[in-house]
């Protein structure tokens, strides 16, 4: 672990206040190029909040945020979202919201020479996600699991160095949720994508994961004197998981699986059983500080 | 099959929640008040005429049906037009000129202050303080300063219209959820793209809605600044006629009106059904 290896994402001290609220104190963190990185904590510690610090959404109250080394500023292509609702634009079919990257990225007249393009390359990511037969109906007409899927294509066509995904699966019933989670892990492959992906489903991050980050705000403080329950939400665990991904759900099952989902709950979930915020960040080899066994 | 069949014949025709009419009782449900109108006016009219042949109030069909010849087929002896298209071709001149105005003034400002909190702050309480004049009072301050020809009719349309336009289109653009904009971001939108390209098209339909419902008000200033200053126009004619008590005349005009506005809303409504399918999903087969 070197100081000068090239992260893709790195955060440095970031904290985040609503009012006199502290949602995320004193965030560090470094992603690396290739990674499926997701993310799992309690409901309300702020998951979504940090990702979109990562997005450009919303700002750090204090700390950095870099995409190879640049300081990131508001939202652009090079930092791609699919949102639990919301992700789609219900004025547009299928094929226009594909390729709407395409056209947006352009002055307006260039997008109408370049529409053909636009329109095959679309096509080509719609049927990457099995749409193909759909591409001419509205948003509306398609189930929820459909509508993920063109949020997905939509985003990849910018080819975003990063993929921010915030609960994209949770509004979906168990079987669909499977079959994306399929899907997710043959495009992260197939793209050579870095994926931060936030879920509340512990197995589904288990199971989908190269890096499992746990945030919570049950951990011990070194200052006692901070209110245990006010504290902001810091990142407990960070566990490295199998890089080469299983093609089938059925680890879901295997002891090992369970044995970690376990680990977790109490690493992040469980307000009895807190850690000590010095033991932080020592768990993963892209941590800051070196970590020998 | 048998139960399903009674289950479905327990749904009331008419009365409840669970009504569900069938197609023919339907279209004689909604046709039964109009028949009922033309029913009590026929009758009131012959109680009267048999009482007076020279009653003006309430005209029998055959003076009805003569104001139309005179007024929609004959040319008019004095100004050598058919008066009923002149004043249709000047009032809907004024209300549409009018309606434009204030649609597409009211469709920038309203977008543009939903998405720029900067324009928000500085037009949101100036048009609420505008919406809140009451048009007509100051019709005689535009009758002042944009004199009685065309200007100022169209002003009053413009005025009474287009604080409301803005103010919807305002509450629509706003209600675009933030995830939507930040998404149109991600995909390369500049700031001007997520307005005018994003936003723009899904807020139109809203507007044709918006501006289907201000029609009725625009009529209102429509016939009332014709009633006061004008040469031509419905509300003009309906005015004058008034002076003679040519209560079949009126007659005409106001059912010629309401067809007009009838059709303007049908218009509108069908376009927005057909051309902008996603606006007001049904449930589709
Ligand atoms: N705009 C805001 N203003 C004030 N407080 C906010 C705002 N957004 C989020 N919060 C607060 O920040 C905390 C974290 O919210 P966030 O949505 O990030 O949680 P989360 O981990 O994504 O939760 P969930 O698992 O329910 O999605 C919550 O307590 C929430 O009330
Ligand atoms: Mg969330």
């Amino acid at each position: 672990m070197t100081e000068n290896t090239p992260f893709l994402l790195y955060l440095e001290d970031v904290q985040k206040q609503y009012g006199e609220k502290i949602v995320l104190d004193d965030i560090d963190l470094a992603v690396k190029q290739g990674a499926f990185c997701t993310v799992v904590g309690p409901s309300g510690c702020g998951k979504s909040t940090l990702l979109r610090l990562i997005l450009g959404q919303e700002q750090a109250t204090s700390g950095r945020i870099f995409m190879e080394g640049v300081p990131i500023a508001l939202p652009s292509p090079d930092r791609g979202i699919v949102y639990q609702r919301y992700s789609l634009f219900p004025h547009l079919t299928i094929l226009d919201n594909t390729m709407l990257g395409k056209q947006l990225s352009v002055p307006f007249w260039t997008s109408l020479r370049r529409k053909k393009t636009a329109r095959d390359e679309a096509m080509h990511y719609l049927e990457s996600v099995h749409l193909g037969a759909h591409a001419k109906k509205y948003p509306h007409q398609l189930s929820g699991g459909m509508q993920q899927r063109v949020a997905i294509a939509q985003a990849l066509i910018m080819k975003p160095k990063i993929l921010l995904m915030d609960e994209p699966f949770g509004a979906l019933d168990p079987g669909t949720r499977e079959a994306m989670q399929l899907l997710i892990l043959e495009l992260w492959e197939a793209h050579g994508m870095t994926i931060f992906f936030v879920t509340h489903d512990l197995e589904e991050a288990v199971f989908l994961g190269t890096r499992i980050l746990v945030l919570s705000q049950y951990y011990r403080h070194e200052s006692a004197s901070r209110e245990s329950s006010g504290q902001g939400a810091r990142i407990v665990a960070d566990y490295p998981l199998n890089t080469r991904k299983a093609r089938s759900t059925r680890v879901k099952e295997t002891a090992k699986f369970g044995r970690l989902i376990q680990r977790i709950r109490y690493d992040g979930f469980d307000p009895e059983y807190r850690q000590d915020a010095r033991e932080f960040n020592l768990k993963h080899t892209d941590s800051f500080i070196t970590f020998t066994e | 099959m048998v139960e399903k069949k009674d289950m479905r014949r327990k749904l009331p025709v008419f009365f409840g929640l669970h009504a569900k009419l069938p197609r023919g009782l339907g279209i004689v449900l909604a046709l039964l008040p109009f028949a009922l109108l033309v029913i009590v006016y026929l009758t009131a009219s012959d109680i009267r005429q048999k009482a007076n042949p020279q009653d003006k109030l309430l005209p029998p069909v055959s003076k009805i049906a003569k104001a139309l010849e005179k007024s929609a087929f004959t040319l008019d002896k004095r100004s050598g037009v058919i008066l009923l298209w002149q004043d249709t071709a000047s009032s809907l001149r004024r209300l549409g000129i009018g309606m434009m105005v204030s649609a597409c003034l009211g469709f920038l400002m309203g977008l543009n202050m939903g998405l720029l909190p900067g324009i928000r702050g500085l037009s949101l309480s100036f048009v609420t303080f505008i919406s809140n004049i009451p048009p007509l009072a100051i019709l005689p301050i535009l009758f002042i300063s944009f004199g009685v020809g065309e200007v100022g009719k169209v002003m009053l349309i413009i005025l009474g219209t287009f604080p409301l336009i803005t103010r919807d289109i305002y509450l629509a653009a706003k209600r675009i959820p933030k995830e939507n904009i930040v998404k149109a971001l991600t995909l390369g939108a500049s700031q001007f793209g997520v307005v005018y390209r994003v936003v723009f098209p899904q807020v139109i339909p809203r507007l044709i809605d918006t501006v289907r419902l201000s029609l009725g008000a625009a009529w209102l200033f429509l016939i009332a600044s014709e009633a006061i200053a004008s040469q031509d126009g419905l509300g003009y004619r309906i005015f004058l006629v008034r002076r003679y008590l040519s209560m079949d005349m009126i007659i005409v005009y106001v059912a010629w009106i309401t067809f007009l506005a009838f059709l303007a809303d049908l218009g509108l409504r069908k376009l927005v059904a057909v051309r902008y399918p996603w606006y007001s999903p049904r449930a589709e087969g």
